[in-house]
């Protein structure tokens, strides 16, 4: 018989500028404050998910648990929507009851965090960092001028991505950037990556977060009152290593298939989901994401954004806790996107929306290289 | 304690080093060539080099010597400072005559003439004691053979 999944602990730490917290330290207090959240000892958990550095060996350790379940799965900041799949699968498979998912980065402060790799004979060493690729902001952003060009979306309304997830983030306390901007400020802001300003940019922040989850069958034996988080369907893709050899510049394949396989194993569609979240590590994700999953036309993603369709009040709100670019990005955000698309559905986010009863999360994992869908629902 | 970045010369962040399988690639752009593997049974040029053909997985495989021609694709103009570099520096995806895409540098143009599709041309630039393939736009690359 399959068991149902659900989310039955979900916390984060504090985010922001940590810099007397270690990169394990996030991890391990996100684990404890998701653990309080489910009313579990950490005595209760079998499982363990996380990303290297530190990796999952070294948070249980930390903690004290002795997994009989392990997932190191590391594809990027999608990595926790990929632990949270092969949780569900382990534990609809009886592998596990209780899976404590982990994040923890020290992306700001980078305070027991590895140096940034050197290694000169990647693949990646040799055919994109040779022309002065300095992280994600000039690689994660290559692609965009395409997808402009050949979608008819405009640079007035990518910038509008922006503009609208600080309307979000100001009515969120916990958010880095809260003072509302506009078109202008977006446009006018100091340019990092042309046609890339900074508000068109992720924060870089610290910050943890953890997530437990187990069968429907343990939270209502053994959880807290919080209400249970369904895992109704996910899908997973990865494709390329290197942005430039994207199949397609315009489209990323990876959102298409791991949102297909998420709509088909859940029953729904696009037009089913109450509550959206897209991995937003700059402007233009968002707007292939509406796209690539089929929530808006080929090239109606920009002017869905600018209408404020998005927006607090529109009728598809999206990255409702003011996304990478206003709230946290601590590196591997996709923890934070599940977080909110779970406070949504408790009823409990800052900016809560009326009446959500489902939610989708996309997860993007390096620069247009990996990715994974949630879709998550109040009821079973 | 913060983690400190290992002792490296700044430019030296940048400097390819080649594996086997990407050796050729990497003595061919020494001596001035932009070479690739192509896939004997499917007939197909392929970026960046591997082992075996990404398209049907055949390891019946020959280095060929392209043509250095292209269309830009798309670009950013970088304002990070990256060193050993410009600012601003052009980084772009260039579709070359053979069907790959590839990362690249536009150098010797102004951003503001770039276009997108504009044909565009192989040149090898020095770079850490590397010939690193970079493209220039054609017309301004045949004026200065003129020119010379």
């Amino acid at each position: 018989m399959s068991r149902d999944v659900v989310i039955m602990g979900a916390a984060e730490t504090d985010i922001g500028k940590l810099p007397h917290t270690s990169t394990l330290e996030l991890h391990v207090e996100g684990a404890r404050r998701a653990l309080a959240d489910a009313n579990l000892t950490k005595d209760q958990v079998d499982g363990i998910a996380s990303v290297s550095v530190p990796g999952p060996i070294q948070v249980s350790h930390a903690l004290g648990i002795t997994p009989t379940y392990v997932d190191g799965t590391g594809v990027g900041g999608s990595s926790f929507l990929f632990h949270v799949r092969h949780a569900t699968a382990a534990i609809k498979a009886g592998y596990a009851d209780v899976v404590l998912i982990t994040h923890g980065e020290s992306g700001r402060s980078r305070v027991g965090a590895p140096p940034f790799p050197r290694g000169n004979d990647s693949v990646m060493a040799q055919f994109e960092m040779p022309y002065g690729i300095v992280g994600p902001p000039t690689s994660f952003t290559v692609p965009a001028r395409r997808f402009l060009h050949e979608t008819d979306n405009t640079l007035e309304q990518l910038a509008e991505v922006a503009v609208a997830q600080r309307r979000w983030a100001a009515r969120n306390p916990r958010a880095m950037f809260r003072d509302e901007v506009t078109v202008d400020d977006v446009l006018g802001a100091k340019m990092i990556a042309d046609p890339f300003t900074l508000l068109m940019c992720c924060l870089v922040t610290d910050g943890g977060g953890a997530l437990v989850v187990a069968s429907r069958e343990f939270a209502e034996a053994h959880g807290s009152d919080k209400p249970l988080v369904h895992i109704l369907g996910t899908g997973e893709a990865a494709t390329t290593p290197l942005i430039s050899q994207m199949e397609d510049m315009t489209r990323c394949k990876q959102f298409t298939l791991s949102s297909q396989a998420a709509f088909k194993e859940s029953g729904t569609s696009p037009a089913d989901i109450d509550h959206l979240m897209i991995y937003d590590a700059f402007a233009h994700v968002p707007l292939y994401g509406l796209e690539d999953m089929g929530f808006v036309g080929r090239g109606e993603s920009g002017a869905f954004v600018a209408d404020g369709h998005t927006s607090p009040g529109g009728r598809l709100p999206m990255n409702t806790n003011g996304g990478g670019m206003s709230y946290t990005h601590t590196g591997m955000y996709g923890m934070f996107a599940i977080q909110e698309s779970v406070r949504q559905l408790r009823g409990e986010a800052a900016a809560q929306v009326d009446d959500v009863s489902t939610s989708l999360v996309l997860g993007n994992g390096g620069m247009f290289m990996s990715a994974a869908t949630l879709i998550l629902a109040n009821q079973p | 304690m913060t983690t400190k970045d290992p002792e490296v010369s700044p430019e030296a962040r940048f400097a390819p080093r080649a594996t086997p399988e990407t050796q050729p690639y990497w003595d061919a752009t020494a001596a001035g060539r932009l070479d690739l593997p192509r896939c004997r049974p499917c007939d197909q040029v392929f970026f960046y080099p591997r082992s075996s053909c990404p398209r049907c997985g055949s390891t019946d495989l020959e280095w060929v010597t392209c043509s250095g021609r292209g269309l830009l694709h798309t670009y950013v103009v970088s304002h990070r400072p990256a060193p050993g570099f410009p600012v601003p520096t052009v980084i772009a995806v260039v579709e070359l005559e053979e069907g790959p895409r590839m990362m690249t540098n536009l150098v010797d143009a102004e951003p503001e003439t770039l276009e997108l599709d504009m044909p565009v041309e192989v040149r090898f630039e020095q770079r850490t004691g590397v010939a690193v393939p970079v493209f220039v736009p054609v017309s301004e690359n045949a004026a200065k053979e003129e020119a010379r």
